[in-house]
């Protein structure tokens, strides 16, 4: 492997796999998110379209998960203080 | 340019580098459109199983196979939905962040 690339090469290879990296976890919270909103919001037997409520329910999954996800790390930062005192 | 970078008979022809480039790039997308393939043909058929075979028997009916077509469909569509919702919220939440950062 003699074959070296030069630095601007490298410097953008880099950049680049940075970026696709980014893309991919991206991606994977997509997929987790998918996941456990169908388990929530699909409770029927899957028909031609969605109803306008698991439409609905599915974008509110995904805002209310975040929503959590803030709440709890406000909640255990609280905590956090409440003992240091 | 070679000559200036390493000289001598180790040095690439620029020509020769960007393809180099250009192939692991394409597989480096490649390989990651492939797994995220893979996570959708996965979940697709845990879900959809869970969904539409409620009591295995000796072969998939008539109505578990239009079953699991339309499910398919809807977990598809579930994706793209979840995608946009997280998207909008991402790029909303880095608009707000400009204004008031966090702590």
């Amino acid at each position: 492997m003699a074959d070296k690339f030069d630095e601007a090469t490298q410097k953008e290879l880099a950049t680049f796999l940075e970026r696709e990296q980014a893309q991919a976890r991206l991606q994977t919270s997509i997929h987790n998110f998918t996941s456990m909103c169908w388990d929530k919001c699909i409770t029927g037997t899957p028909s031609t379209s969605f109803s306008r409520g698991e439409t609905g329910c599915l974008e509110n999954c995904v805002g209310r998960f975040l929503d959590t996800s803030l709440f709890m790390v406000k909640q255990i930062e609280e905590k956090r203080e409440q003992t240091q005192f | 340019m070679s000559s200036f970078l390493g000289g001598g008979s180790t040095s690439v022809s620029s020509s020769d580098m960007v393809a180099k480039k250009e192939s692991m790039m394409n597989s480096v997308r490649q390989e990651i459109a492939l797994a995220n393939a893979q996570e959708l043909m996965n979940k697709t058929n845990e879900k959809c199983f869970a969904k539409c075979i409620t009591k295995p028997s000796a072969s998939l009916s008539n109505s578990e196979q239009i079953c699991l077509s339309r499910c398919l469909d809807r977990y598809l569509e579930a994706f793209n939905i979840v995608s946009r919702a997280y998207v909008t919220r991402i790029s909303k939440e880095r608009l707000e962040g400009q204004n008031t950062p966090l702590q």
